[in-house]
């Protein structure tokens, strides 16, 4: 089957009015920082903005200012009108989604398609969710006069900037809490625009700040000794770091880690419908997702029928131009982590599985990886035990649901999961015995506000989302 | 605010107007609201033909509000039970953002309840409150609901689920709070409700913030008139599912009511000894037009 020719259909830039230059948001106001650095679009390398880099004594600044607005404004604010700042947030945010989604999509690299119909309208969501627990806190079944914890900092990754600072953002909002927040390094500009959100819904000063920078800028929030809270999202790696620096002090602590989903498919599952799900799972967000169904275990009688169907799939995926209307797969969001993404590739095949990709032109200029899958992988293999958090699958077969779950567990991660069969029973047995905070049944990457995420085992502990999300941010 | 100024929309109508020449010409009229009622989304007269005398609060004649008939009751009914299915099957969030734009709506034509002599800060108190229920349309599941560990391999799961139409009979005082703290949960958990209210200006006036609100039509509807001749009809209706009697002050009437809406086993809430419509609500508006739904499922391999 040959894929349809499309011509392009590249999204507008015109409604992003992009800065030279953006300084940190503290006490409601941008202010410059100790340093500066360039944020670029992945998928050309243009340089789009210079960003400021928050010092040691920029990230005191913006505690500082946290801490007031904490103790003389938002703490002592009763929950109504919080909720009314939010459900403000909430609005402003959906009534400029279009710029929002196109700046994700230049900053980020992934498809307007996704910006525009997953992280900006779920973040809006999101917003509007919390907003609506703000007055309501007592029936969370947190105790019967929950508490704030004061100030929190929140570090976030590049791989959803403005759904994962809604995600920090509004519970800690919410339940009375004031924020400082580090975007990721390569994706700070949504964050920013954010913060003129903040002040287009006149959001007391100091309520939320952001501190834009890189691993060090980091390391001075979770680190600052009147920081309450700790809220992380990213690789396993720093988040054990993260665990290590809070030990022994009075701060509550949530990660969001690192995963190496299984996608389990049985032999009775709709192929197609699981094809669909195997390639949302893996493709979405090129693969930077870190409940990605990493790793398909499909029963060994419908191996071979359902990878014929998975590799037909695999070369209809436009992969491109990131602001393209029809484009799958994006780019990939920095060299470092196209580094990383290739080295694991090679090792894939230098350990003897066998790898695919279908005939797939990639732009010559940014950052670019195109949608792989290895057979004939085994446990033992570095690409069936690393997240690689890029588009590249690996498959292993299985023979008994048994086993299927022994291969599914058989990882230090436990994010996510997924479970593909008609048998509605079989489905809830399965998930019963996976080790994994999400399990999908016949569907694959849904999120929804109201809906708790988060992982067991090294995939870290605290679930965001949902009223269970709320108590990351209580007292108790 | 000034006397002068409370007395009517009609006063402009009594300052002469001047041309640019001098030349004195006839005031201009103000043209007047005509208050009926509220069925399906549209704003149909009773179908009965009859209306009543309203008069402000210094008695002065303000308009001829519609009167509503049993045979308006039915039609309520009918239109009601129209719109459940799609509105119950809506999604949460989707009534959450209904209800917000509500709040909305009525925040911006805040004025309009001030020109009908509804205080101030019950007008906040009445935007506040829906804000509050557009919050618990995608909550209440997750505090009335959740998982059962059943002591078998079965997954079981309990989800609330409206009850279906609700009839309401609105207290008279405060108006505004009043309406919204009855029609609000009912609607914030996917019922549709009739009110009845002796309040015909401040209703209707809602009824036009609730038709400009992306509320559908039927989802909420509004009888003017008098709860003695209307109630009876509803509270004996077998396609209401529910009986909201806590802004009635008539006990010998309540009963009455209770009594017939036994025959269809209605849901009904009783009237409230001494109500405060400021206070904190709680749960039980909303649970009350709620059912419980359990589902189970075995597990196995």
């Amino acid at each position: 089957m040959s894929r349809f020719e499309y011509a392009p259909a590249p999204e507008s830039r015109s409604i992003v009015k992009l800065q030279p230059s953006y300084g940190l948001f503290i006490n409601g106001e941008f202010v410059d920082g100790a340093g500066s650095f360039k944020t670029i679009s992945p998928a050309s390398e243009e340089v789009l903005a210079e960003v400021a880099e928050a010092s040691t004594a920029d990230v005191d600044r913006a505690v500082k200012a946290a801490r007031r607005a904490y103790t003389d404004v938002w703490g002592p604010m009763p929950g109504r009108e919080r909720a009314k700042y939010l459900f403000r947030i909430a609005r402003i945010i959906a009534e400029r989604s279009r710029e929002l989604a196109v700046l994700e999509t230049l900053n980020n690299g992934k498809p307007i398609k996704e910006s525009r119909d997953v992280d900006v309208p779920l973040a809006a969501a999101h917003f509007f969710y919390y907003a609506g627990w703000a007055d309501k806190l007592p029936y969370a079944g947190y105790g019967s006069d929950p508490r704030p914890l004061g100030v929190a900092g929140q570090v976030i990754p590049w791989n959803f900037p403005l759904l994962m600072l809604a995600w920090k953002i509004a519970p800690a909002l919410a339940a009375g809490n004031t924020v400082v927040l580090k975007p990721a390094e390569t994706t700070p500009l949504t964050a920013l625009l954010f913060a003129e959100i903040c002040q287009q819904a006149e959001l007391p000063p100091g309520v939320v700040n952001i501190v834009t920078g890189a691993g060090e800028t980091g390391a001075a929030v979770v680190n600052h000794p009147d920081v309450d809270k700790v809220a992380f999202t990213g690789s396993t790696e720093v988040g054990r770091i993260i665990a290590r620096a809070v030990a022994g002090t009075k701060k509550k602590v949530t990660l969001e880690l690192g995963g190496k989903a299984a996608n389990i498919v049985f032999d009775d599952a709709a192929i197609d419908q699981a094809v669909e799900g195997i390639v949302t799972g893996i493709f979405f967000n090129q693969g930077h997702v870190c409940c990605a169904g990493s790793r398909l275990l499909v029963q060994e009688s419908v191996a071979d029928q359902l990878l014929e169907s998975l590799k037909r799939r695999m070369a209809t995926l436009r992969v491109g131009d990131p602001l393209d209307k029809n484009t799958d797969v994006g780019a990939i969001n920095s060299a470092e982590q196209l580094a990383r993404i290739k080295a694991l590739a090679e090792i894939g095949s230098a350990e003897g599985a066998e790898r695919w990709s279908p005939a797939c032109e990639l732009p010559e200029r940014g950052f670019w990886f195109a949608p792989t899958i290895f057979t004939g992988v085994s446990q033992a293999h570095r690409i069936a035990r690393e997240e690689i958090f890029g588009p590249v699958l690996s498959v292993l077969t299985f023979r008994t649901p048994g086993e299927a779950v022994e291969k599914a567990n058989n990882t230090p991660y436990g994010l996510s999961a997924g479970v593909w069969s008609e048998k509605g029973s079989r489905i809830l047995a399965i998930a019963d015995q996976l080790r994994a905070g999400v399990v999908w049944a016949n569907t694959f990457n849904k999120f929804d506000p109201t809906s708790p995420f988060g992982g067991y085992k090294e995939s870290g502990y605290g679930r965001e989302g949902g009223r269970h999300g709320l108590e990351a941010y209580l007292a108790g | 605010m000034p006397a002068k100024k409370k007395e009517s929309a009609d006063s402009v109508a009594s300052a002469t107007r001047v041309t640019a020449g001098g030349v004195a010409v006839a005031p201009r009229l103000a043209v007047r609201k005509t208050y009926k009622l509220f069925i399906g989304g549209a704003f149909p007269r009773s179908e009965s033909g009859r209306t009543y005398v309203v008069a402000d609060s210094k008695g002065q004649f303000v308009a001829n509000a519609a009167q509503a008939s049993r045979k308006d009751a039915r039609d309520a009914v009918l239109a009601a039970r129209a719109a459940f299915g799609k509105w119950s099957g809506a999604t949460a969030y989707n009534k959450g953002q209904v209800i917000y734009r509500i709040a909305e709506m009525l925040e911006a034509r805040r004025d309009e309840f001030a020109a009908l002599e509804v205080p101030a800060s019950e007008v906040d108190e009445a935007i506040d409150r829906l804000v509050w229920y557009a919050g618990w349309t995608d909550k209440l599941a997750q505090v009335v609901g959740g998982a059962n560990p059943v002591a078998g391999p079965y997954f079981n799961i309990s989800s609330p689920e409206p009850s279906g139409v609700v009839a309401v009979v609105a207290p008279s005082e405060p108006t505004l709070l009043g309406l919204v703290s009855v029609i609000a949960p009912a609607i914030a958990t996917g019922n549709t409700v009739i009110v009845i209210t002796d309040a015909p200006r401040v209703a209707i006036t809602l009824a036009e913030v609730l038709a400009t609100s992306d509320v559908p039509g039927g989802v909420v509807n509004i009888l003017t008139g008098s709860a003695a001749e209307v109630a009876p009809w509803l509270a004996s209706h077998s396609d209401v599912n529910g009986l909201d009697l806590t802004g009635l002050a008539d006990a010998k009437l309540a009963l009455e009511l209770e009594q017939a809406a036994a025959e269809t086993l209605k849901r009904v809430r009783r009237p409230a000894p001494a109500p405060d419509w400021s206070a904190d609500p709680g749960l039980a508006p909303m649970t009350a037009y709620l059912e419980t739904k359990t589902v189970w499922h075995p597990k196995g391999l």
